[in-house]
């Protein structure tokens, strides 16, 4: 186990997310609870577990999406960038730092161009030229580029489901994020799709850190570094993505459910 | 076809349940279609009062007729005879001809008979009068007038105030009920705007002429308070509440999954509203305030009562104007049905009517515009 931990680079890397003992509940309901772990810079960081074990939950509160919904309640303590989210003054800023891209692909009812120009633009870019240059570079690492240049002006909802869903992670990465959260983003994406999304994620690994939510096990297994499983409402096992692959779990629950034995 | 597919299978029998379901579909049929047949009866009534007298022609010895006379070199003392005849209407040419020969005489007519055939024909309604002349005086004894320039400008400076007070209020009360209330404070406002809806408009006229026209002449030291200033705050109060309704529709229109979608992109909520939630109602919007607009505008009763009722070309909203609607409710009644001061009521109607129809009409095909996205 020493063996495969110095074979991660990231985990030497300073601390991105720190959480600790964070419960949720929604009205004294609790859905999730216990959970604990370090996510690295640049390193991708897999959360797997069956629907309904409070994964979307828990990235809501990671940009205190919570807010919106007065029954959510969140104990426990995440720090972000070595500061306290909950004592974060300006929650807009800490959300601008936080990328998210959405299970279904959310295309505003804009232009493809707005739909990308539109973080910067609240940022404060308005020159049509600097703006041009974030659009096309966003799209190109997002692997849409070639397929929508010619039709930049047409409405982002009328876009192909998968193309809806780069377009979506496209507009994440204009917010020049620090962390990117991607809830589930291959549901409503072909196979070959979510292949050339996978190799942009690997990409993007070198300038951002990544939390990965996904239910695929196999997805986990190919971009994931380290994972956690959530189970039941609570976090049962957290380890480098090999070593658990490997067999090496503390909870037997995680062996069952990685070999697709669990229910 | 075999014989079993023609008579009835003992298992298929019409029961109460299909007949109670065809009778309900005939009367909601009858329901629906009945919005037809009101609007086109509503079209034909007015139209079959005003259009006579858009068309309408007579003959007369109008200043015109009397000039061509005086070149032709007729004697002064016949003109002078002629003048008590000015402008009066005859069925036909031959009745004038009567007329003429009547007052100087059949041999002093004989000279002048062409000309008078000719040129003696005139339209008691003109439509460039009607647009351009603010002058309306359907009772006039020597030349009675409809121009309704005057009362359309009434109209449109009350509605255009109305307007610039409704539209920022409405959709500001829209947006604030929409995105920000939530809860009690959300049902409540929704129940207080919905009864503001419901008030009498007699109610509002009411406010204008007994709250209004004091506080104004109060307020901004001017002799009288019923003006387009009054109207217009009283008909902008009027037409905000259903602008807020249906503004406020259109915003709850928008999906969540939008506003999340740019809330996590670190987006404020005004952000949020003013980039995202309100372009993407932006048809719906402007359908609600096409809907104020056709409120304003075919408002009677507020208008009449505080608008001072007078004819004015307006230059400023401390003046009195009196508005196309409010014309119809107060002179209809001493028309004599059938006369040229009726019907010209009617071809006012007509005008109405058009405007009104053309405002819903774009709201409406805008409304369709939101819902095919």
């Amino acid at each position: 186990m020493v063996t495969a931990m110095a074979s991660l680079p990231h985990i030497d890397n300073p601390v991105k997310l720190a959480v600790k003992d964070v419960a949720i509940s929604y009205g004294g309901r609790t859905v999730l609870e216990s959970v604990t772990f370090d996510v690295h810079e640049h390193e991708i960081f897999g959360i797997i577990g069956p629907a309904n074990s409070g994964k979307t939950s828990f990235l809501k509160t990671l940009n205190r999406m919570d807010i919106f919904n007065p029954s959510m309640t969140f104990t426990g303590q995440i720090t972000f960038n070595d500061r306290d989210i909950r004592k974060w003054r300006n929650v807009y800023s800490l959300r601008k730092r936080i990328g998210v891209v959405f299970p279904l692909p959310v295309g505003l009812p804009l232009t493809v161009y707005e739909n990308v120009a539109l973080a910067p633009r609240l940022s404060g870019v308005t020159g049509k030229a600097d703006l041009d240059i974030i659009v096309e570079r966003c799209l190109e690492r997002a692997a849409l580029w070639d397929e929508v240049k010619d039709r930049l002006d047409s409405l982002g909802s009328l876009l192909s489901g998968g193309q809806q869903q780069r377009l979506t992670i496209a507009r994440a990465l204009s917010q020049e994020p620090e962390l990117l959260m991607l809830d589930e983003f291959s549901i409503a994406v072909d196979p070959v799709t979510t292949m050339r999304i996978e190799d942009v994620l690997k990409k993007l690994k070198k300038e951002m850190t990544i939390v990965l939510v996904t239910n695929l096990v196999q997805q986990a297994r190919r971009l994931a570094d380290r994972m956690a499983l959530f189970l039941d409402g609570e976090v049962v096992e957290v380890g480098i993505t090999e070593d658990l692959f490997a067999g090496q779990v503390k909870d037997q629950r995680t062996k069952d459910y990685l070999d697709g034995r669990f229910g | 076809m075999s014989r079993a597919d023609s008579t009835p299978h003992r298992d298929d029998r019409r029961n109460m349940d299909w007949f109670v379901d065809k009778a309900v579909q005939i009367l909601v049929f009858v329901a629906g279609i009945s919005a037809i047949v009101f609007i086109i009866g509503i079209f034909v009534f007015i139209t079959k009062e005003g259009v006579g007298f858009i068309f309408k022609s007579h003959y007369a010895l109008s200043e015109s007729v009397f000039n061509l006379l005086e070149e032709k070199k007729m004697p002064d003392t016949q003109l002078d005879a002629l003048t008590p005849l000015e402008g009066k209407a005859f069925k036909t040419s031959q009745d004038l001809i009567l007329a003429v020969e009547g007052v100087i005489g059949v041999e002093e007519t004989r000279p002048y008979k062409e000309l008078l055939v000719a040129r003696s024909l005139d339209q008691p309604f003109s439509l460039k009068t009607f647009f351009t002349s603010p002058k309306w005086a359907p009772t006039s004894e020597l030349k009675p007038t409809y121009g309704a320039l005057a009362l359309m400008a009434g109209t449109a400076s009350v509605t255009g105030l109305a307007m610039l007070i409704a539209i920022p209020f409405s959709l500001g009360a829209a947006i604030y009920i929409g995105e920000f209330a939530t809860g009690r404070t959300r049902e409540l406002l929704k129940i207080l705007v919905e009864l503001l809806a419901a008030i009498p408009s007699v109610v509002w006229g009411f406010i204008g002429l007994s709250i209004m026209n004091p506080l104004i002449i109060k307020v901004f030291n001017v002799p009288i308070g019923l003006n387009v200033l009054n109207a217009g705050l009283i008909l902008g109060l009027m037409a905000a509440p259903i602008m807020t309704t249906i503004a406020e529709d259109a915003l709850k229109a928008v999906p969540d999954r939008y506003r999340e979608a740019a809330e996590a992109m670190g987006a404020t909520r005004w952000q949020v509203i003013f980039k995202v939630v309100v372009p993407a109602s932006k048809n719906g919007l402007v359908a609600a305030i096409l809907l104020g607009v056709g409120r304003g505008f075919g408002e009677t009763m507020a208008v009449l009562m505080a608008t001072g009722h007078s004819i004015n070309l307006p230059t400023s909203i401390f003046d009195s104007v009196r508005a196309l609607t409010a014309t119809i409710a107060a002179e209809l009644g001493e028309a004599a049905v059938g006369s040229d001061h009726y019907q010209a009521l009617f071809t006012l109607g007509i005008f109405l009517f058009l405007v009104t129809f053309l405002i819903n009409m774009t709201a409406d095909l805008v409304l369709r515009g939101i819902r095919k996205e």
